[in-house]
């Protein structure tokens, strides 16, 4: 396992390569498209943002990285090695690199159980089998992520509020020391005073354990705000990619130009966000060639023919569409 | 304003008694809200807004003990009985809660739950109430509305849902509408289009409306006036424009500041507050903000700050130093140090 730690991987190879990844449900006999060939990459230390409507299928994405849903086809090669033809004790061992922290802070955490041992739990199973050594642990994460061991170790999670659940959550996801974690809309249930403090405490803990993000959220602001990169998914499809400036600044796809204009400012000055169209339409039956097309104003009949490809529009920035807003 | 406001709240304390003592979710609120009109109000978890919302609808638990006057049109809310509450609630007065998933019954149609209303607040037949229940659908924004009329909620997205949920908060012309938090559970493409559609049908119906979210960003642009709420207390009260341009209270300022702000590049700090707000079972000294605040002195700690009267701009604050643009009263704030 030490053998392709970091260090030793050849330059210019992301830490999480994805490849034509697929992954579909049945419901009732009907086939739900989740996720249709999506591909990106994630370097050492970076952010990835992950950014799309709710039912895009951007959680069933970050959970089929950690393996957590079976993909129908595809690769994730984390570090160098293929997750996808991982199994038993060597998939366990692979595990503890990666970790994910979930939307619910409060339902994300056992309400039966003490802190201490919520947080220990990952030690456990991950082999620490001197006790001291893992109290030491637990104490020293929980101290990072701004709990007071001392009072915290004892209790159990209804005595805490759902910002310091998320403290307790980050702590459980850090204390085996990972590499990679996906954030699956973290802040997302927070006020807006404790969703700055805990984007602090992410970006604090990114640079302390350094570590490697994929941020999922539909927070466009708070993605701005944290990620190296954005990727925008519509319907199971991975529709732009590019560094977070350039496609804030000038985005290719009419879909993000339609999320980024819905985002409302706190100015009462400012225009209003302007509305876009509809909602998506059902996975269990995309539409043909593009997906976005549907509700796309620019839309021609080349979209519901031809599936558009991620192609790069300027340096290191793709998009999926036949019609880009920058040429 | 010179006419008599269409809702009035004056002095109006809320405390629950709870196994841990007296839980003070409100205390001594005073707002007016003319018709038409469009109110704000904001803060975190916890600091009341929800409790005011419920006061005016006369929706506290049982237990609830209440004091203060909540005067809607010519009646004072806290003292009519049950009966003439019931005709008001649902008729003058609706409401849109946060999650449409838990506000409609999941054994009914969508349809029945619209005719229900037209019929016991309108006295609609079925005929008249199902013609009705397809043009206000469609007024929401629902396409197909006779299918919809048909469906269950939980075959409709979330956005529908609360599109739904509005068309029977509408069905009756409120006078004033109670949205509290209408689109925190939705997306930002979703939550553009339920704020242009609140917006639009109050305007259509000069509909007063309190708007209710812990989220700054949505009131701006979209409400006359707002109030900020700390710990179950109005610690700002402001038009919408002056509020956000120059905050006199440095919670509200805080507020503002934790904001991730799209213009900035990638990881930049955001300006952050410590702590979180008090338990409101404990009773505190001064001003309930004074231990995050970061320009708290003495007297902050020792002496509670009342709301103050108006200004000759309609604003109000609770702060022994209020903020202001000009850069002379921070030099006072270091001398009080």
């Amino acid at each position: 396992m030490k053998a392709t730690a970091a260090g030793r991987l050849p330059m210019g190879q992301p830490l999480l390569r994805v490849e034509h990844l697929v992954v579909e449900y049945l419901v009732h006999g009907h086939v739900v498209h989740a996720v249709s060939d999506v591909s990106f990459d994630i370097w050492r230390g970076e952010t990835l943002g992950l950014v799309g409507e709710s039912g895009c299928g951007k959680s069933t994405l970050g959970r089929a990285v950690l393996r957590l849903n079976p993909a129908k086809s595809g690769r994730v090669v984390f570090a160098g090695e293929d997750l996808t033809l991982m199994h038993g004790e060597k998939l366990r061992r692979m595990r503890r690199r990666l970790q994910l922290i979930f939307q619910d802070p409060i339902a994300s955490l056992n309400p039966r159980r003490r802190i201490g041992d919520i947080v220990a739990e990952p030690l456990l199973i991950g082999g620490v089998r001197e006790s001291t050594e893992r109290i030491r642990r637990v104490r020293d994460v929980l101290g990072a992520v701004g709990l007071d061991p001392d009072v915290t170790m004892r209790r159990r999670p209804h005595e805490f509020s759902g910002g310091q659940c998320q403290r307790i959550a980050i702590a459980r996801a850090l204390v085996l020391e990972p590499e990679f974690i996906v954030c699956d809309e973290p802040v997302s249930s927070l006020d807006v005073l404790i969703r700055a403090q805990i984007i602090d405490l992410l970006e604090n803990m990114k640079a302390r354990y350094s570590l490697t993000l994929l941020f999922i959220a539909h927070d466009l602001a708070v993605v701005k705000t944290v990620s190296d990169r954005v990727a925008v998914m519509y319907l199971g499809k991975l529709v732009e990619v590019g560094a977070t400036e350039r496609i804030f600044r000038r985005p290719a796809h009419p879909y993000t130009s339609v999320l980024l204009e819905a985002i409302p400012l706190p100015d009462p000055t400012a225009k209003l966000p302007s509305v876009p169209v509809g909602e998506p339409p059902s996975p269990l039956t995309p539409p043909s060639g593009c997906r976005f097309r549907t509700r796309c104003s620019l839309a021609q009949t080349r979209c519901a023919a031809e599936e558009p490809a991620l192609s790069e529009v300027a340096p290191g920035h793709f998009s999926a569409c036949h019609f880009p807003l920058v040429a | 304003m010179s006419a008599e406001p269409l809702l009035s709240i004056d002095g109006l304390t809320v405390e629950i008694p709870t196994a841990r003592g007296q839980l003070r979710a409100v205390h001594r609120v005073d707002l007016t809200l003319a018709a038409g009109g469009t109110l704000g109000v904001a803060g975190e978890s916890g600091c009341g807004k929800t409790m005011l919302s419920r006061a005016v609808l006369q929706l506290l638990p049982r237990n609830a003990r209440l004091q203060g006057r909540v005067m809607f049109d010519g009646q004072d809310l806290t003292r009519v009985v049950p009966k003439v509450l019931r005709r008001l609630r649902g008729k003058s007065i609706a409401v849109v809660f946060q999650d449409p998933t838990t506000s409609l019954n999941p054994v009914l149609t969508i349809g029945q739950q619209i005719i229900e209303t037209l019929k016991v607040h309108l006295g609609l037949n079925g005929a008249a109430a199902a013609r009705r229940s397809v043009e206000l659908l469609a007024a929401v924004g629902i396409a197909a509305p006779e299918q919809r009329l048909r469906q269950y909620p939980h075959q409709l997205s979330g956005g529908m849902r609360q599109r739904a949920v509005i068309a029977i908060a509408l069905s009756c012309e409120p006078k004033l509408l109670i949205a509290d938090e209408p689109t925190t559970a939705l997306d930002v493409t979703v939550q553009a289009q339920i704020l242009d559609l609140l917006a639009r049908e109050q305007r259509r119906r000069h509909m007063a409306m309190i708007l209710i979210t812990h989220d700054l960003s949505v009131l701006a642009g979209r409400t006359d006036e707002v109030a900020v709420m700390y710990a179950g207390r109005i610690v700002e009260h402001a038009p919408t424009t002056l509020l956000f341009a120059d905050p006199r209270m440095p919670y509200t300022q805080a507020l503002l500041a934790a904001i991730p702000k799209i213009d900035s590049p990638p990881h930049t700090p955001i300006p952050n507050i410590p702590g979180q707000p008090p338990d409101p079972t404990r009773r505190t000294s001064g001003c309930a903000f004074a231990p995050r605040c970061r320009y708290a002195i003495e007297r902050c700690h020792g002496q509670e700050p009342g709301l103050s009267a108006p200004d000759p701009r309609g604003r109000r604050h609770a702060c022994w130093l209020p903020l202001m643009n000009s850069p002379q009263p921070r030099a006072t704030i270091e001398d009080a140090r």
